[in-house]
């Protein structure tokens, strides 16, 4: 392997339906219809050279999701970027892409930024329940894991949550909350149909319609903004390069 | 009259269902066409999942063919799971395509690819998502032409009052032509209504039209005749067989999925037909004669394949891929074009008596070193004999020694139980052979850490074959010996536990064999089973055995006939069968006598490589075999 490259890529509109194996396989295949010098591991069934950090759940877009390939040949960040984006499906599209030049990916990413759009919910009732939410000192939820039902705190994990008023985008004259929060990543991992959960247990928030979740961003906690920083600013710094692009457009790019 | 996408009412539905992916469509190379500038609109369905219908050659040819013709577009739907199937209904949302959302009855044309019987109760669950009536006497002007195909179609009786038409055989020239006929028909005004549409496919001679035909029986139950209820249709309807396979090169533009399917792979048939005469192969009965792909044009498909696809292993698809005349430079071109790139290669499975190692060695160099398969079928050599499976102990000792040999691990074995003339010995044969296998194995290799899988299916007497008056095997003889020849694998203490074993037990295999010599008496069974929750029978956790008898019991208590008669019953030579009127070109007579052979175990050649056997097919269709070898080689491709 003579070089590692950092991705940021997006999963939106339809292609949020993709499972991380779905993903993994796109993925894959792009990486070969491009010709991308992937490296392989050794062994009878040799795997391509690339890892994949937090996947985002089925049914959740993402701004913000993160994979590295290991290539056996040097490779224009920019370059791949472009080819590697142009290979795959329209709605998983690639953001950035950098050298590797820093230790581990994974553990820089420390949290989540996510909105969750809620149409036919009262932004009003939304308000008052993450009040509520926010002023508890633990909201236990349960949730069907492929380990069986497990019972967890969800309420620890997020640092900020607010409610604001949005627009639905089906139908514009219905009211629709949107959710905005930052999520540390803990184990058992603390998704947002997890705060969801807890605002009905804590202030019987029940929204009408299935929310639509995005993943804005994921990275190092920035304490002086309660936010996340780029993850991928660590490698470009060492570099010397200019900083990555401010990526926090949410399209339903269909 | 545009159509509306019903994206936007299905989308709230997806985040409650399993695997959503799959209703989503944009598959890589999938096309989406405008509606308004296509005249004939044309919905294909593979009646079963999208894991298991998206893999499917047949759908993804007629596709790519249809939508290259210009005023033509062709859409895909697939089976809904249930846990859709009841969103669906609770949310009014319609069967729709996966490629624009469509709904299936604003089509012109809902074309259905019938591999299995057992996709029959999922056609029905998209009729009725799909508004369209289940009769086809009752669909009206705004309602699709239900069309089938595939290899049930050959005897569609069952499915008939369900079917406004159906064709056999290859589908590439035949959609051509239908869509052709469609166009002509809708541009003068669409005189005469459906009907007039139905009569000029019908006078064709290459469309059958179930309404058009009559069935009389018999007090017993027996048919006593099919004949046309009008004039201008013919008394048979023929299969279509394309010549040259090389004018042919589909799949260009292989679909690729993002939800995972059955075969995550890019294919290419390499021949098509089989002329090895096994006699429980339908498939080899209808498809005849063979006909090669060029090793030019494999290579050809293969190179623009994997590039469009990004697939990283290819199939080389057919009835019995090492019989290809250039198989081996087949295997040795490719193999050299990818070497170094992580492509495998793979044949669905071989021949005990075409295998050679070196094609084997080809066919792992460049990618996974997987189990090697090979189907002897019967257990006993009497047993091969009758289906004429040409294959000795000794072929399949010494082939199964060198893949052990050569370092490879594990072999899987596949056998058939239920067989006509079969006995309780010839099934307890399969564990002898797999012992003495294991046994060699032990011998070349020294060493203990060499596996053989067992894995048998239960025989179905088919349409078209020899056996087609054959009693099939009652369920319970079939899991008696299946019980046995387990026991016999289990107790072994030397070798048993080096033997795999698979199997199934057989009532499923009753229920598909009423479906597979049904008549059109059989379809209230279908309707029946479906009104009662039948769905996905091909799957085992939906598959209900006693669903099936007690609806056929009720559906069938005014006729002389029940599932027994369809099944376990011997026909004699002069009855006439639910699909004599359609005509696979095998002569009626030779099949009789290839019966009577198979009693008594007279084997039959390969019409390739000794003279004709007289079958008919070629004289009746005017067709002939196609074969290499053309001794042209793949050239290495450039590397950019």
């Amino acid at each position: 392997m003579v070089q590692r490259l950092r991705v940021r890529y997006a999963k939106r509109g339809r292609l949020r339906f993709t499972s991380h194996r779905d993903i993994s396989r796109a993925i894959e295949r792009a990486v070969r219809r491009a010709g991308i010098p992937v490296g392989f591991s050794a062994g009878f069934s040799p795997h391509p050279k690339i890892s994949y950090a937090g996947a985002a759940p089925t049914g959740v877009a993402s701004e913000a999701e993160y994979l590295e390939i290991g290539v056996v040949s040097a490779c224009e960040p920019d370059r791949l970027r472009a080819d590697l984006d142009s290979s795959l499906p329209p709605g998983l599209d690639v953001i950035d892409v950098v050298e590797a030049r820093t230790g581990s990916l994974a553990d820089r990413l420390e949290c989540s930024v996510w909105e969750v759009r809620l149409p036919g919910a009262e932004p009003d009732e939304a308000k008052k329940a993450v009040e509520i939410f926010l002023a508890a000192e633990r909201v236990d939820v349960e949730r069907l894991t492929k380990k069986g039902l497990r019972r967890f705190d969800s309420r620890e994990a997020v640092i900020t949550l607010t409610a604001d008023e949005g627009t639905a985008s089906l139908e514009p004259s219905q009211p629709c909350a949107i959710l905005r929060m930052v999520v540390r990543h803990v184990t058992p991992a603390v998704r947002p149909d997890d705060v969801l959960t807890g605002l009905r247990l804590v202030a019987d928030f029940a929204p009408p319609s299935p929310p639509a979740v995005t993943r804005l961003a994921q990275g190092p906690l920035d304490a002086r903004t309660g936010g996340t920083a780029d993850p991928l600013d660590l490698d470009r710094d060492i570099r010397g390069g200019e900083p990555g692009p401010a990526v926090q457009h949410v399209g339903d790019h269909k | 009259m545009s159509v509306e996408s019903l994206f936007p009412r299905l989308e709230p539905l997806l985040p409650k269902v399993q695997k959503p992916i799959q209703y989503v469509g944009g598959e890589l190379n999938s096309t989406v066409k405008d509606w308004d500038d296509a005249s004939v609109h044309w919905a294909l369905m593979y009646p079963d999942a999208y894991e298991v219908g998206l893999p499917n050659q047949g759908v993804a040819i007629l596709y790519e063919i249809l939508n290259e013709l210009p005023g033509t577009l062709a859409e895909r739907t697939y089976a809904v799971w249930p846990d859709l199937e009841a969103l669906m209904r609770e949310h009014g949302v319609p069967q729709f395509t996966v490629d624009a959302h469509r709904p299936v009855r604003a089509f012109d044309v809902l074309g259905v690819s019938f591999s299995t019987e057992l996709g029959y109760t999922n056609l029905l669950t998209a009729l009725d998502l799909a508004g369209i009536p289940f009769t086809a006497a009752d669909r009206g002007e705004d309602d699709p032409i239900v069309l089938a195909g595939g290899h049930a179609a050959f005897n569609p009786e069952p499915v008939a009052e369900f079917l406004d038409a159906a064709v056999l055989g290859d589908g590439e020239q035949i959609a051509i032509a239908i869509s052709e006929v469609i166009r002509e028909w809708k541009g003068e005004g669409s005189p005469g209504g459906r009907d007039e549409l139905l009569m000029r496919l019908a006078s064709t001679g290459g469309v059958y039209v179930p309404k058009f035909y009559d069935v009389e029986y018999h007090p017993d139950g027996r048919i006593k005749r099919v004949a046309p209820n009008r004039s201008g249709v013919p008394w048979r309807v023929q299969k279509h067989t394309v010549m040259d396979l090389d004018e042919w090169p589909y799949p260009k533009k292989p679909l690729v999925p993002l939800a995972e399917t059955v075969h995550e792979r890019f294919s290419v048939e390499i021949f098509r037909g089989c002329t090895r005469g096994c006699r429980f192969c339908q498939a080899g009965m209808i498809t005849r004669p063979v006909r090669e792909r060029s090793i030019t044009t494999i290579g050809d498909m293969v190179e623009a394949g994997v590039k469009e696809s990004g697939f990283n292993e290819v199939g080389l698809l057919s009835l019995s891929s090492a019989d290809h005349s250039e198989i081996a430079a087949v295997a040795k071109g490719l193999a050299d074009r990818y070497e170094g790139t992580n492509t495998s290669l793979s044949l669905p499975s071989t021949r005990v008596d075409a295998f050679n190692i070196d094609l084997a060695n080809e066919f792992s160099r460049n990618g996974r070193r997987s189990g090697l398969t090979f189907a002897p079928e019967g257990g006993s050599e009497r047993m091969r004999k009758v289906i004429n499976k040409m294959v000795t102990e000794e072929d399949l000792i010494r082939t199964v020694t060198t893949a052990y040999g050569q370092g490879w691990r594990q072999v899987k074995l596949y056998f058939m139980c239920g067989l006509p003339t079969e006995m309780d010995e010839d099934v307890l044969g399969i564990a002898d052979l797999a012992k003495k296998v294991i046994k060699a194995g032990r011998e070349i290799t020294g060493s203990r850490d060499i596996r053989c899988t067992v894995s048998i299916g239960g025989f179905v007497p088919k349409p078209h074959t020899p056996f087609q008056w054959a009693a099939q095997c009652d369920h319970e003889t079939v899991d008696r010996r299946l019980r046995q020849l387990r026991d016999s694998l289990r107790t072994d203490k030397q070798y048993g536990k080096s033997i795999g074993f698979r199997y199934h037990d057989g009532q499923p295999s009753i229920v598909e064999g009423l479906l597979s010599r049904g008549d059109r008496r059989v379809g209230a069974v279908i309707r029946a089973v479906w009104e009662d929750g039948g769905r996905f029978d091909g799957w085992s956790e939906h598959f209900s055995y006693k669903r099936w008898m007690d609806c056929a019991e009720r559906a069938l208590a005014g006729e002389p006939v029940d599932v027994d008669w369809y099944t376990t019953r011997e026909r004699e030579e002069v009855e006439v069968l639910p699909w004599d009127h359609l005509d696979a070109g095998l002569d009626r007579e030779w099949l009789w006598q290839d019966w009577q052979d198979a009693t008594t175990e007279t084997e039959v050649e390969d019409c390739r490589w000794t003279p004709c056997y007289d079958c008919g097919v070629c004289p009746t269709m005017g067709t002939e075999i196609q074969i290499g070898p053309t001794g042209r080689k793949l050239l290495p491709l450039t590397i950019v």
